[in-house]
């Protein structure tokens, strides 16, 4: 980083190493706050920036490795991200059901318009839309979570097996935010799709996760099974992350102010 | 019991008319409360339900297509309507007697002036101290935020974003105002940074004895800060009582599924999302405006909206299926025809 007169190296990611496994769908949560280096992680995972060290395999495969268009895409057909604010990801002039449309051509290979809007369809279905209900709007005429699960169901049109969910609910609100939740719980147990679903909150990941991994300055500090670590912090940064979060039984405990 | 701030009826609408399209959104829609002196009450609320407008109606900032339409405003240190003031009492009164702590602290921190800038802007015509005085004020202030002084030499961009919230905390709070108005101003920080700023909220609060309005959609900030509560939806006050009593005992269905889906550590059961979405305030469904979403929903719901009403001594619900003593609004029918009473007028060039 930096300009022309000065530049600095830091690694935002430093030696961080885990896997999911194939056969067993799971949500893996990355835990961090800003500066964590969870964003640059998904994007190394998604395949859009280059590690400086270290490898990245899916299915075996080296993914910085790819000749070619068309292993790119078949690494983008089965690895399909979501993104922290739906309307950043859309483009306001364009219509949503487009981006279903296009998903549908370049991934699963519908060429007729039938075939696309049945996928699109069928897609949206799955995560609690219909094609009716998105078709010819712009993404200012839904909602921020009618939006973010266009989102979703856009990446569940190529049948991924992998979903890098960033920050997916922290834009969307509190009494929408359990739907969402709840889909990627349905998404891992009926469709079995893996998500990694990084997060800066806890309770969420407390919630659905299956393991966590938490992240600080780039560096992983403890990983292991949700309930368990996130139940029992060891490291002192997971407990300090554990000891600010707020919970509505603060109601009953004396207020903040002579806290340290 | 002295009351720092009563609202009555107040009604606020973004009236455009482009086009020959006339658009009338209600963001804020008959809203009646009273905060007391020295405490904080809280409103909860989630994205469109009229909270920003609702503080920039109550902190004058308001600008068309925004308009005032209806109600009254009245503050303990004003002699008379927040809307009957003239534009020089307004700026006399900003900061020194009602101040602001708002989301992204890059809203009041100019990005290309060093922070003593805003100081000497907002701050200093207020304290009516010589130079040197003000500086050494301001300095010993953000001590106690634990601010270093060097933060006054600074941009706001060189900061990181807690930082630049400490300031903003500084800010409202140098001319130790008897009321300050905070709307999410913890919401785009971390888990760690948040608890540090709230606490810091509320000890410049206890400490200068101040009456605040915190507005945000997190509940579990409001257990950790607001004495009371009032939940806003679609651009009306649903239900409001004591934190405490809304947290453990919600009545309203709309409060009742807020607390229910909050997530916890340690609680695994399954929470269940609300079906549909939040009302546009331009075409708000009739009556109840939360009927299309409600479990209870009732032929009633559908026709007139109904009075928030008193069912025990600071405990208000405004819900038919909650108590028989729950009747429709009185003026439902006359809310519809939006009062041509435009207080704001004075205010436009």
């Amino acid at each position: 980083m930096g300009g022309l007169l000065g530049r600095t190296r830091f690694a935002a990611i430093d030696d961080v190493s885990f896997s999911l496994e194939a056969a067993r769908p799971e949500i893996f949560a990355i835990i961090g706050e800003s500066g964590s280096g969870k964003t640059t992680l998904a994007r190394m995972i998604l395949n859009t920036l280059a590690p400086s060290k270290g490898i990245i395999r899916f299915l075996g495969e080296d993914i910085s490795r790819f000749r070619g268009r068309r292993e790119q895409l078949q690494f983008m057909r089965k690895v399909q991200p979501i993104f922290q604010n739906p309307f950043e990801a859309f483009n306001p002039l364009k219509r949503v059901d487009r981006y279903l449309f296009a998903s549908a051509y370049h991934f699963a290979e519908h060429h007729g318009r039938a075939g696309r809007e049945a996928a699109a369809d069928e897609a949206l279905k799955k995560v609690g839309l219909s094609l009716a209900e998105v078709k010819g709007r712009f993404p200012h005429e839904l909602s921020g979570g009618q939006l973010q699960r266009a989102a979703i169901a856009r990446a569940l049109i190529s049948s991924p097996a992998l979903i890098v969910a960033d920050e997916p609910v922290s834009m969307v609100d509190a009494s929408l935010r359990m739907s969402i939740v709840n889909l990627f719980k349905t998404l891992r147990d009926e469709l079995r799709v893996s998500i990694i679903y990084i997060t800066h909150d806890l309770a969420t990941a407390y919630y659905i996760s299956d393991r966590v991994l938490i992240m600080q300055k780039g560096k992983v500090v403890e990983t292991g099974p949700a309930r368990h670590v996130l139940s029992n912090p060891q490291h002192p940064y997971t407990v300090l992350l554990r000891e600010s979060i707020l919970s509505p039984d603060d109601v009953d405990k004396p207020h903040l102010a002579g806290a340290a | 019991m002295d009351v720092a701030l009563s609202v009555r009826g107040l009604r606020a609408y973004y009236l455009t008319s482009h086009f020959g399209v006339e658009r009338e959104v209600r963001a804020v829609d008959d809203i009646t409360l009273s905060v007391e002196k020295k405490e904080i009450y809280g409103i909860a609320g989630e994205s469109s339900c009229g909270k920003s407008t609702f503080i920039r109606t109550i902190a004058a900032a308001i600008r068309p297509p925004l308009r005032v339409l209806g109600g009254s405003i009245r503050y303990s240190f004003l002699d008379r309507d927040l809307y009957d003031l003239d534009e020089r009492a307004l700026t006399d009164m900003r900061w020194k007697h009602l101040s602001c702590i708002l989301q992204g602290s890059m809203n009041v921190l100019n990005p290309v002036r060093r922070v003593r800038e805003s100081f000497k802007d907002f701050a200093s015509p207020h304290m009516g101290l010589a130079r040197s005085e003000f500086l050494e004020a301001v300095k010993a202030h953000l001590k106690r935020l634990r601010l270093s002084p060097t933060v006054l030499s600074a941009f706001p961009h060189e900061l990181s974003g807690g930082m630049r919230q400490r300031v903003a905390i500084a800010l409202a709070t140098v001319c130790r105002p008897e009321f300050i108005i905070a709307d999410e101003p913890t919401t785009a920080l971390d888990v760690v940074v948040q608890k540090d700023v709230l606490a810091l909220i509320l000890e410049m609060q206890r400490e200068i004895g101040s009456s605040m309005i915190f507005v945000t959609h997190d509940l579990t900030v409001h257990a950790n800060i607001s004495n009371r509560l009032g939940i806003m939806y679609a651009g009306r006050l649903v239900e409001e009582g004591s934190t405490r009593d809304i947290l453990r005992d919600p009545m309203h269905p709309y409060t009742r599924h807020l607390i229910a889906s909050l997530p916890r550590i340690g609680d695994v059961t399954p929470k269940k999302g609300l079906s549909g979405a939040p009302p546009s305030l331009a075409d708000p469904p009739s009556g109840c405006r939360f009927h299309p979403r409600c479990p209870l929903a009732m032929d009633i719901c559908r026709q007139a909206h109904p009075e928030l009403t008193a069912l025990a001594p600071g405990r208000r619900v405004a819900c038919y299926a909650i108590s028989p003593l729950v009747q429709p609004a009185h003026d439902a029918a006359a809310a519809h025809q939006a009062t041509k009473a435009d207080k704001s007028a004075a205010f436009l060039q």
